[in-house]
């Protein structure tokens, strides 16, 4: 068994003395381990940063093995994220996320999107949108897609502004409003037909607070995690840099 | 087939000593022969130092270093600034920090960093004790000392978050190029950071 693919390390846990456990997001062979030899070592250890993107070759006698992972670095961007509180942070929460994928089942949606997500880390109001984004991804990924096109309702596709807490799916304005109180608010940069654009921040801590909602309640309770704490505090971040702007 | 060289107890002394950092079955027997060679200047001794050190070392109830009195013999000192609190992961860390002897502090440990691959959260970390720590009057700045590691970074931005406001300056390791480094091989990260951090000649 041998290949060679694109990966982002979601981190290392140290074996033996000299050794690592690397587990990468990879393009074509999803979640995989692999062991380093001279992975906790200075010379490769900061390769082995979750955040970096490296060129994995993994071997094996059989493929049911954990296998050996030789790695060439090829975008280390791990050592730039620790000059901002968010980007620790936000790669922390990725790398957390992406755990909960099966391992090597093949997800390169889940890549592509993290690719782009770990690229725009450095601004966190540019980055938290993506992040909100990348969640609603990964409970797609996960078989718990919310149906944010039209009205569970009326089955319309104009004024979406609620998610049902129950079906995951969209609710109109109008046919929402009795029950707002009851319903998660669906903020416009989530909508089907959304455009481009400058992203507010009450739509984004509405959007945390919607995928938030059934990453918990879907991913998390089941299998009795509880939410990173890095989510937490990146979305304090994120309020207190839209309080900074205003 | 394999067949048994040594009684059981010997046995037992190779498979124990095999479990310690760095050695393994064939340094692990190796180390057994050279103690029980040398019965009376190593082996008793060293079975004897090992049983002290189970009745007698504790955990710091201050600062969670380890040490044979409680509090440690570096909270004990009274040359010590008390101004000043090193933040560290391990007690290896501390040690290091201790080997250099490039600061007069008290330190605090934690007991490891936040890892959500190895499922170790705030709860698991002597963070609230830190926080309490960095709230006493006396103390002026809290220097976080934790490995340059996303998980050291996220530990140390927590725990800056958590102290805020306390009214103490919050410090952090500088990063950069090490003794010995030569940038060509440096990651690119590392020199990232090592610019930012250019100090003035």
């Amino acid at each position: 068994m041998n290949w060679t693919d694109e990966g982002i390390v979601l981190g290392a846990r140290r074996h033996g003395e000299a050794s690592a456990i690397l587990e990468l997001m990879t393009r074509e062979h999803g979640r995989h381990l692999g062991l380093v030899r001279g992975g906790a070592g200075t010379r490769l250890a900061p390769l082995l940063q979750p955040g970096n993107t490296v060129r994995a070759t993994w071997r094996a006698r059989l493929d049911e093995h954990l296998g050996n992972f030789t790695v060439e670095a090829l975008d280390l961007r791990a050592g730039s994220f620790f000059s901002a509180a968010h980007a620790v942070y936000g790669v922390t929460y990725l790398a957390a996320l992406c755990r909960l994928l099966p391992e090597r089942d093949p997800h390169a949606q889940v890549f592509a999107a993290l690719s782009h997500v770990i690229a725009r880390l450095d601004v966190v109001l540019t980055a938290a949108p993506i992040i909100v984004r990348f969640e609603l991804n990964m409970l797609r990924e996960l078989g718990f897609g919310l149906d944010l096109a039209t009205c569970a309702v009326t089955g319309a596709r104009a004024d979406l502004a609620y998610v049902s807490p129950k079906s995951g799916r969209a609710v109109g304005l109008v046919a929402g409003e009795p029950w707002r109180a009851r319903l998660l608010r669906l903020p416009a940069f989530l909508r089907a037909d959304a455009e481009d654009g400058a992203v507010s921040t009450t739509d984004v801590i509405d959007g945390f607070a919607l995928t938030g909602f059934f990453v918990s309640r879907h991913v998390l309770e089941p299998r009795s995690l509880v939410m990173p704490v890095a989510r937490e505090r990146f979305i304090a971040i994120v309020a207190g840099a839209a309080a900074d702007v205003a | 087939m394999s067949t048994a060289i040594a009684g059981p107890e010997i046995e037992r002394l190779i498979q124990l000593l095999a479990r310690l950092p760095g050695l393994g079955p064939r340094s692990a027997r190796r180390a057994a022969l050279h103690l029980i060679k040398r019965r009376e200047q190593l082996l008793v001794p060293l079975a004897s130092a090992m049983q002290t050190a189970i009745e007698k070392i504790t955990v710091c109830r201050t600062c969670g270093n380890i040490d044979t009195q409680n509090p440690c013999t570096i909270c004990a000192d009274p040359r010590r600034d008390p101004s000043v609190i090193v933040v560290v992961a391990d007690v290896g860390d501390l040690w290091a920090l201790e080997r250099a002897r490039v600061i007069n502090a008290r330190y605090h440990v934690l007991g490891g960093t936040l890892s959500p691959l190895d499922g170790v959260g705030p709860q698991d970390l002597a963070i609230e004790a830190l926080v309490t720590r960095a709230h006493a009057s006396d103390v002026g700045e809290v220097i976080i000392a934790l490995n340059a590691t996303v998980d050291g970074q996220t530990t140390a931005y927590y725990i800056t978050d958590l102290i805020a406001d306390a009214g103490v300056k919050v410090t952090r390791l500088a990063h950069g190029v090490p003794v010995g480094g030569e940038l060509d091989y440096l990651d690119e990260g590392t020199l990232s950071a090592a610019i930012r951090q250019r100090t003035p000649f």
